[in-house]
C-alpha cells in the first residue's frame, strides 16, 4: 500500500474515534468499529487504545504512531449511528478510504440535531409523563410540564453559551426547585416533592451511566471509572441545587 | 384505564428521552416500544409484591435483550436503545427523600434512603450484565452451530 494512502486510512480511523467519543459512545463500539476500519483498510494488526480522554494507534508493520487529544465530551447520538453506518459501508467495499474521510469530515462539522423548541417540548413532555408514572397528582400535571420545560431551556442554554459543565445542572436544579416552591405557595400544584422529581428528569445523566457500566463490564476499566466519576458528579450537581432550595425556601 | 395511561406515558417518555439525546429519527419508535415493554415488566413484577429490586433487575433485563435484538434488526448500535428506555427505572423518589432529609438535616433517614437508592443503581446495572450474558452466550451458540 502507498504511503498517502495509509496516511489517510490512519487519520479516518483517528477522526471516526474522534466523533465517536466526543458524541458518548460506549467504548466497547468504538474500539470493534475503529478495529473494523483498520483492517478493512489492510492493516493487518492495528494497536489502537483509546479512553474517553485520547487515542493512540500505531501500525507495527510500517512503524507509524498518532496520537488524538480529545477535549469536549457532548452527547449526540445521531453522529454515533451515522460514524457506524459508514464503517459498515466501507467494509462492504462501497465506499473508498477518500470519500469515507470526506464524509467522516461533514459529520464531524454538522449532523442534524433537533432544534431546541423541540428539545423543550420534549423535555416537558418527559417529565409531567414521568410525574404522573410515579403515582403523581393530576392537578400538578400542567405545573410540572412548565417547570421541566424551563428547567431544561435553562440548562440548554447555559452548556450552549457558556460551556461549563456542571454548573448548568446546579443552575436549572436550583431553577426549577425555585419555581416548584413558588407555584405551591401560589395554589398551582399541590406536591413539592413531585413536580421536583417529574421536572428533574430531563437532567439525569443516563448515557454516561449506562456507558459506565458497560464499559466496565467490557474490561476498558479506565473509561468506565471515568464515566462514572462523571455521571456522580452531574447528580450531585443536581442533588446540590435542589438541597439549597429545599433547605433555604 | 390506569394501565392504558401507563403504556402511553411510557412511550411518550422514552421517545422524548431520544430527542433530548439526538437518537436517528428512524431509531425513536423503537425506543418507546423498549419502554413500554421495560416499565410493564417493571409495573408487574412490583404488582406481585416481589419487591422492588427484583422489579428494577428484571425490567432492566427485559430492556437489556430487546435492545440487544433490536441492535441486530436495524443494524444500529445498542446504545441507542437501551439508554432513553432506562429513564423510567431512575430511582428519582428516593433520591429526593435522600437529598431532602439532608437538606433538613435528618442523616440518618437521609443515609437510609441513598442506600437504596445504590442498590437500585445496583440491581439495574446486574439486569444489564445478565442480558449481555445471555446475549453472547446466544450469539456464540449460533457460530459454533454454523460452523
Amino acid at each position: 500500500m502507498q504511503d498517502t494512502q495509509m496516511q489517510e486510512l490512519i487519520d479516518s480511523v483517528m477522526l471516526a474515534g474522534k466523533i465517536m467519543i466526543e458524541s458518548g459512545a460506549d467504548m466497547a463500539r468504538v474500539d470493534d468499529t475503529l478495529k473494523r476500519i483498520a483492517r478493512n483498510g489492510g492493516i493487518k494488526e492495528p494497536k489502537i487504545f483509546e479512553t474517553t480522554t485520547g487515542i493512540m494507534m500505531s501500525v507495527p508493520d510500517y512503524k507509524l504512531a498518532q496520537v488524538e487529544p480529545i477535549q469536549k465530551r457532548t452527547i449526540d447520538l445521531e453522529k454515533v449511528s451515522r460514524v457506524n453506518d459508514i464503517s459498515r459501508a466501507f467494509q462492504l467495499k462501497k465506499i473508498t478510504v477518500e470519500e469515507m474521510k470526506v464524509k467522516l469530515e461533514f459529520i464531524d462539522k454538522k449532523a442534524p440535531f433537533f432544534a431546541w423548541t423541540w428539545q423543550v417540548l420534549a423535555a416537558a413532555m418527559i417529565s409531567c409523563t414521568l410525574m404522573i408514572m410515579y403515582n403523581g397528582h393530576w392537578q400538578d400535571f400542567i405545573t410540572t410540564a412548565v417547570i421541566g420545560g424551563l428547567g431544561y431551556a435553562c440548562y440548554y442554554f447555559i452548556n450552549t453559551t457558556f460551556k461549563i459543565k456542571f454548573v448548568s445542572e446546579f443552575l436549572a436544579s436550583l431553577v426549577i426547585g425555585a419555581l416548584s416552591v413558588l407555584a405551591v405557595r401560589n395554589n398551582l400544584g399541590i406536591s413539592v416533592g413531585m413536580i421536583i422529581i417529574g421536572s428533574v428528569m430531563p437532567l439525569v445523566p443516563g448515557v454516561p451511566i449506562t456507558n459506565s457500566v458497560r464499559d466496565v463490564l467490557a474490561g476498558h476499566l479506565l473509561s468506565g471509572l471515568a464515566r462514572g466519576t462523571e455521571a456522580l458528579l452531574s447528580a450531585s450537581a443536581i442533588a446540590l441545587g435542589i438541597a439549597m432550595v429545599l433547605r433555604f425556601m | 384505564m390506569n394501565l392504558l395511561i401507563n403504556i402511553l406515558f411510557s412511550y411518550l417518555a422514552s421517545v422524548g428521552f431520544g430527542v433530548l439525546l439526538n437518537i436517528p429519527r428512524r431509531a425513536l419508535n423503537g425506543c418507546g416500544i423498549i419502554g413500554v415493554l421495560g416499565w410493564m415488566v417493571y409495573l408487574f413484577i412490583k404488582h406481585l409484591d416481589l419487591g422492588n429490586m427484583l422489579a428494577n433487575l428484571l425490567a432492566a433485563f427485559a430492556i437489556g435483550v430487546t435492545a440487544i435484538i433490536f441492535a441486530r434488526v436495524k443494524k444500529m448500535p445498542m446504545i441507542l436503545f437501551n439508554i432513553p428506555s432506562l429513564v423510567p427505572l431512575v430511582p428519582g423518589g428516593q433520591s429526593y427523600r435522600a437529598i431532602r432529609y439532608f437538606a433538613l438535616g435528618n442523616n440518618s433517614l437521609a443515609i437510609e434512603y441513598l442506600v437504596q437508592v445504590g442498590m437500585i443503581a445496583g440491581a439495574i446495572a446486574m439486569g444489564f450484565f445478565l442480558a449481555e450474558l445471555v446475549g453472547q452466550v446466544y450469539f456464540k451458540i449460533r457460530t459454533v452451530k454454523e460452523s
